[in-house]
């Protein structure tokens, strides 16, 4: 069963946990300029939105990439980026809509979300569960559930 | 390990930027931030300096824990002899700014001298440099990181500036970090304005690396968060009411200073309470609190977003003022409400909201209201010489007050030395509701008697962060005691004093310290750390760190009667509550803390103590 990434940002506190477990991660280092989630805080409406991959199905950083670089990981569906293959050619960066792979001057190399091979380490540091990793067909299974626990009572028989 | 091994030295009066090795030895005996900056600013200045001279100096600094995953590492310390006291000062601010410092490579940053033109320090990673801030002197904390985002053209630089309060040196200026966050006692935003220092920006991009035992640090870093996430205080109470929680229980226990410290009981207190918060306004349905948030790395977010009622009196015309922005702590609620007797939530927020944006203390802020309400009612301050009618309660008084007190207007100078100056310019030093010239907060000292041993013995003046008794004598963390009687606080003084001192040089909230003791703090920092950090080691750090700040105090000038608090809380019992018919029983307890402390009859440590702590 596939699984993928949710965020319900109204959860979100803005704390950075998912920032620095990313790159705590992926580089060995706590450094939110490096990680591959990014939390937003727009102030003046106190909402804070953590932002990463989605790991499209039809991937534009994927098709776009001229050397087959970013390949699909059957197992998680995630897009994952070759390092040694990668030219840092920053082609995919022009193709993602989202902006979510991005030039690591460091490395030479680009970078995005992997899923962290089936266990995203920004999910598990998440103190709110504003991030969580879930069945990538049910992403809807709690608003759902929200939904149906109005069901059947007076409330919602009121409401309806 | 976890400190960057590195500092800053910037020479204002040269406009220099130097490199420096920490010194690892100090960092050994005196852990980061609070204690590692006090043992720097004490080896370099004279105790006797004027704290807006030039030759005093301000250091901003992170602990080992700054910018890890620890829960709450994100603090930095400010740490400067302080104008408003006259005492060492080292406030303690959240937010996002110390992060930022230990990801660009530094531990601590050392301002001395003063520029010879407004000026702010700019630094990405290794490169540090002053540039001018012609264009940014005169606008506020807001202000000021737009406009050095803007100019940089990086939204993910992180700021810390001074105000205009900051800027005319009000004694109880702050420095502001993230738009509302703040090192926000002792006036070490005064400090920074006397350096011609506005701002300072960072961008650090290298993060944190060289933790001893990354695979030991995460471990031990997950278990502690559980225990925040478990508790009922740090994983309920915290994140839904903010400390504002605090309002009704401690009106309850009569231990909520009222109307200068005449009473002990505030009527309205339900009012301006973190229930009002989340209650929806008759005037347009929705409730002042929007959201929680959190600093940097913390698991607990007590932090309040809310948003003002746009047709309250104090902003009706004023639009910059409507969006969601840092709402009321307890503390600020306390100082901006009950201590003047105002009940109107909503200008609390406004109130708040200009502390905030021009860099107050709204602690000593509120305060020195309280004491110039008094003074109104008592005839000796008229309405000609303040500006205003300003008796108790007054919301109108108080928005028009702190408009002034920040802005630098008319008697708003007046108030801007705070209450201690003022009450003695007019012949009431008793009304000065102050220790060691600086303001209480909102915990009356005759229903909870540690804290007014607290207040009476801190280091840095009236402050409750400096041994949080009311953790013990109200809320039973780690183990309740009676908050009506002395014996046994001048112990439980000393061992909250000597903790905090180590939660403060961690780099970590102190609020973690309703959940957590030094035991849950302490394999995360010998995880961190290169060294032994046994609990018998941090025990001592933070004993040798209370009897440095002490020993430079006595150097300054301070001596056994500056231990010591007004004679209202001495003389005039608690009128109403638990604690009525009771005054301070501060002069019992003093000569049992000395003992306690290994200190002589006069307040000075012993030969025998001073080596004890290698000191």
């Amino acid at each position: 069963m596939l699984k993928s990434l949710h965020i319900d940002p109204a959860k979100c506190t803005g704390c950075l946990q998912c920032e620095m477990a990313c790159s705590y991660e992926h580089h060995g280092v706590f450094n939110p300029s490096k990680s591959r989630i990014k939390v937003f805080n727009f102030e003046d409406e106190g909402r804070k939105v953590p932002y990463t991959c989605t790991q499209c199905a039809e991937a534009w950083c994927m098709k776009a990439c001229p050397v087959d670089a970013i390949q699909l990981d059957a197992a998680t569906g995630a897009k994952v980026v070759h390092e040694d293959i990668c030219v840092g050619c920053k082609v995919c960066t022009i193709a993602c809509p989202f902006g979510t792979i991005n030039y690591v001057h460091d490395s030479g190399k680009v970078q995005k979300c992997d899923l962290c091979d089936d266990n995203p380490a920004c999910a598990a540091a998440c103190p709110t569960a504003a991030i969580t990793y879930i069945d990538a067909d049910w992403t809807g299974l709690d608003k759902m559930r929200q939904w149906a626990a109005k069901a059947n009572t007076n409330t919602g028989a009121a409401a309806a | 390990m976890g400190w960057a091994r590195k500092i800053l030295r910037v020479n204002l009066t040269e406009g220099t930027c130097t490199s420096e090795p920490l010194n690892m030895q100090w960092a050994d005996e005196y852990l980061g931030s609070r204690g590692l900056a006090s043992k720097y600013l004490i080896s370099e200045i004279d105790p006797k300096v004027d704290p807006l001279s030039p030759e005093n100096k301000m250091i901003m600094s992170t602990g080992p824990l700054t910018g890890t995953m620890a829960s709450t590492g994100g603090r930095y310390t400010v740490v400067t002899k302080g104008p408003l006291t006259g005492a060492i000062a080292c406030s303690n601010s959240g937010g996002f700014f110390g992060a930022e410092m230990k990801f660009a490579g530094w531990d601590m940053i050392i301002f001395e001298g003063k520029s010879p033109k407004p000026v702010y320090l700019f630094v990405e990673n290794d490169r540090a440099e002053l540039r001018d801030a012609a264009h940014l002197w005169g606008k506020t904390c807001w202000e000021t990181e737009e406009t050095i985002k803007q100019q940089h053209q990086d939204p993910q630089i992180r700021v810390s500036s001074i105000g205009r309060a900051g800027e005319n040196q009000v004694l109880f200026a702050c420095v502001v970090n993230d738009l509302h966050r703040a090192a926000g006692r002792s006036g070490v935003g005064a400090v920074m304005g006397s350096k011609n220092l506005k701002a300072v920006a960072l961008r650090g991009t290298k993060g944190v690396g060289g933790i001893k035992d990354f695979k030991g640090f995460m471990a031990a870093t997950i278990a502690a968060k559980k225990v925040l996430a478990d508790n009922a205080v740090t994983g309920q109470g915290l994140p839904k009411y903010g400390t504002q929680v605090l309002m009704n229980v401690i009106n309850e226990i009569g231990s909520l200073p009222t109307r200068n410290h005449k009473d002990v009981q505030f009527e309205d207190a339900a009012k301006i309470s973190a229930e009002a918060m989340h209650e929806k306004r008759e005037s347009d349905g929705k409730s002042q609190l929007v959201t929680n948030a959190a600093c940097f790395g913390c698991t607990i977010a007590c932090g309040r977003i809310a948003e003002i009622d746009k047709g309250h009196f104090t902003v009706v015309n004023k639009p910059e003022y409507w969006g969601a922005s840092g709402g009321l702590e307890y503390e600020a609620a306390w100082a901006l409400g009950a201590a003047n007797g105002v009940g109107d939530l909503e200008a609390l927020q406004y109130a708040n909201l200009l502390c905030n944006e021009d860099g107050m203390d709204p602690i000593s802020f509120g305060a020195t209201i309280g004491a110039v309400m008094e003074l109104y009612e008592m005839g000796v301050l008229t309405k000609e010489q303040i500006g205003v009618d300003a008796p108790f309660g007054s919301a109108e008084a108080l928005a028009r007050l702190t408009e002034m007190t920040a802005h630098g207007e008319g008697f708003g100078v007046e108030i801007g030395q705070g209450s201690k100056r003022l009450c003695e310019k007019y012949g009431h030093p008793e009304l000065s509701m102050t220790v060691k010239g600086q303001e209480f907060p909102a915990y009356d000292a005759r229903g909870i008697q540690g804290m007014g041993l607290t207040y009476a013995t801190s280091n840095r003046g009236a402050c409750h962060l400096r041994s949080y008794t009311v953790a013990s004598e109200v809320l039973g963390i780690p183990v309740k005691t009676d908050p009506l009687v002395t014996e046994g606080k001048p112990e439980l003084v000393k061992a909250f004093q000597d903790a905090t001192a180590v939660f403060d040089s961690a780099g970590i909230c102190v609020f973690t310290s309703f959940a957590w003791t030094l035991a849950d703090v302490q394999p995360q920092l010998q995880a961190a750390c290169e060294g032994d950090w046994s609990m018998d080691k941090l025990n001592l750090v933070g004993e040798r760190i209370w009897n440095m700040e002490r020993q430079f105090n006595m150097a300054a000038g301070f001596t056994r009667k500056d231990d010591d608090l007004p004679p209202r809380l001495k003389t005039e019992p608690a009128k109403t509550g638990p604690a009525k018919g009771l005054v301070s029983g501060i002069d019992k307890m003093i000569p049992e803390y000395y003992q306690a402390r290994g200190w002589t009859p006069e307040g000075v440590p012993t030969e025998a103590t001073v080596a004890r702590l290698g000191l």
